[in-house]
């Protein structure tokens, strides 16, 4: 601490006022004696567990499939890997209604896979499942960079060393490299839930927007700002709560 | 440390300009932007309209504020810059009547029309066979002016619609009806217009029992609250509402 410079303090408390400010300012304006009428109306509550419930489902959507990925760009080696690897994180900078297009030409009722999936019968189209897939489009690359990175950082000397006392492939994946990743793996795994959660654009896009099926938090908030903007303040309170729970539960775990 | 020093001598920098432009005071020299606050759906005539005042007024220029009617209304409360509001509904304009800020008369008027995708896959012919089942119907949610006429509608004629999806506002209804994710969709005649090929529209009589109003007004106290109200006076002239028209809109 003694070693940085001290004006360093000045664009630091700058910084933190410019993201505290808005919070408290939008605080200020929660009306208190309704939030109770507000936060509990059926189309609140509706909004609020479907929200949970698809990006409690996304963020393991990302682990499943995110794990490998992030193991596969941080250890293996072929031609294109950084393009693949650049590829990958495109959601991170993506618009996310760019996302909700992409997807809808994709897994629309005419999109590439859609069409087919409409010939079997599955239809995604208005249904919990586009929002579920919309939230892990945009998730998926905050668990990959900061899974693969924390790879890098971690090297292989253990994994070489497992490997020469006769560990398998697996046995060395499952029982020495996640091992000594998990505190990232477990901060990668909020980060997506809480990326998931604040999806708005790529799920009114895609999605479409219905109670309890496609409506979650961020597009119910949207649309109470039309006609009751108290309604709206109090949801982003109920939102902005939602997200400092879980980034506590997150730290407390990970510095654990 | 040094490397530091010249990115944030920079920023500095361009924080003071940014500040330095904010300031600026306007003299009568400077050309005058006429901001026009207006519902999304009048983007096409409003332009040409814009062009039209424009091309009469020299050094003036206008700039358009185009979004949901709620939202431009909320903003104008809250201190924007607005010197004309043209809001698709009359309830969003009440609100700055009720805050002494708008003496609206209203212009032009809108229905509502089915729009399917080219082709009419679903077999569409009018409002009773939108309540079929299995059909993904989109409507406007019944927040937002488009949702509320839908509404109105269903009342007035008896029906109980069933929409897979209730959407923000009328573009994105016509959005999911062009990408053919949705069979059908309610939208304004305005919308079907705008759509091309990409989206075929079905009358139906029952539009007439929820025809939308819209209403314009210059802003009360603008900076340019008397270029506002030739900017209205233009909008309800033969050749505006001729414009309008053009773009089908009903004369109210």
């Amino acid at each position: 601490m003694s070693t940085l410079p001290r004006w360093v303090l000045l664009p630091a408390l700058l910084g933190a006022l410019f993201v505290l400010l808005p919070l408290t300012a939008m605080a200020s304006r929660v009306r208190w004696a309704n939030v109770g009428a507000l936060l509990t109306s059926e189309a609140s509550l509706s909004a609020l567990r479907l929200s949970v419930q698809t990006s409690a489902t996304s963020a393991l959507a990302c682990v499943l499939v995110g794990v490998p990925m992030s193991v596969l760009l941080a250890r293996a080696e072929f031609r294109g890997l950084s393009l693949l690897r650049s590829l990958v994180l495109l959601p991170l900078v993506l618009p996310p209604v760019v996302g909700g297009i992409a997807l809808l030409y994709t897994f629309g009722r005419q999109g590439l896979l859609g069409r087919h999936l409409e010939v079997l019968g599955l239809e995604i189209a208005f249904s919990t499942t586009a929002v579920v897939l919309a939230q892990t489009f945009v998730a998926l690359p905050f668990l990959v960079i900061s899974l693969e990175g924390a790879l890098r950082t971690a090297g292989t000397r253990y994994e070489v060393t497992a490997a020469s006392l006769g560990a398998g492939p697996s046995r060395v994946l499952l029982g020495v490299t996640l091992p000594l990743v998990l505190p990232s793996l477990l901060s990668g795994t909020v980060l997506a839930f809480a990326r998931a959660l604040g999806e708005f654009g790529a799920t009114i896009t895609f999605a479409g927007s219905l109670q309890g099926t496609t409506r979650t938090l961020p597009l119910e908030i949207y649309l109470q700002r039309e006609s009751d903007p108290e309604a709206a303040v109090a949801l982003s309170f109920l939102l902005m709560i939602v997200a400092v729970v879980v980034i506590a539960v997150a730290r407390r775990r990970v510095s654990a | 440390m040094r490397a530091l020093a010249r990115p944030l001598a920079a920023t500095a920098g361009l924080l003071l300009l940014a500040a330095g432009c904010g300031s600026g005071a306007d003299s009568g020299t400077e050309p005058v932007t006429l901001q026009v606050y207006a519902a999304a759906s009048l983007q096409e005539p409003f332009a040409e309209i814009g062009e039209e005042f424009e091309a009469a007024h020299e050094g003036v220029e206008v700039a358009f504020n185009l979004a949901g009617s709620s939202t431009l209304g909320q903003q104008i409360r809250q201190g924007a810059p607005a010197d004309v509001f043209a809001s698709a509904n009359p309830q969003n304009m009440d609100t700055l009547v009720g805050a002494d800020l708008a003496a609206p008369v209203d212009f032009t008027s809108n229905t509502l029309m089915i729009a399917v995708p080219p082709g009419n896959p679903a077999g569409i012919t009018d409002l009773a066979s939108l309540t079929r089942d299995g059909l993904n119907l989109v409507l406007c949610a019944p927040e937002v002016p488009c949702g509320a006429a839908a509404k109105t509608l269903e009342e007035s004629a008896g029906l109980t619609l069933a929409p897979v999806s209730e959407e923000q506002s009328v573009t994105d209804v016509l959005n999911k009806v062009t990408s053919g994710q949705a069979d059908a969709g309610l939208v304004y005649v305005t919308d079907i217009a705008r759509a091309g090929d990409a989206a075929e529209g079905i009358e139906f009589p029952e539009a007439q029992d929820a025809v939308n109003t819209y209403p314009i007004t210059p802003i009360r106290g603008a900076d340019h609250a008397g270029l506002g109200q030739e900017f209205v006076d233009l909008v309800l002239s033969e050749p505006g509402q001729q414009t309008l028209a053009d773009h089908g809109f009903v004369r109210p």
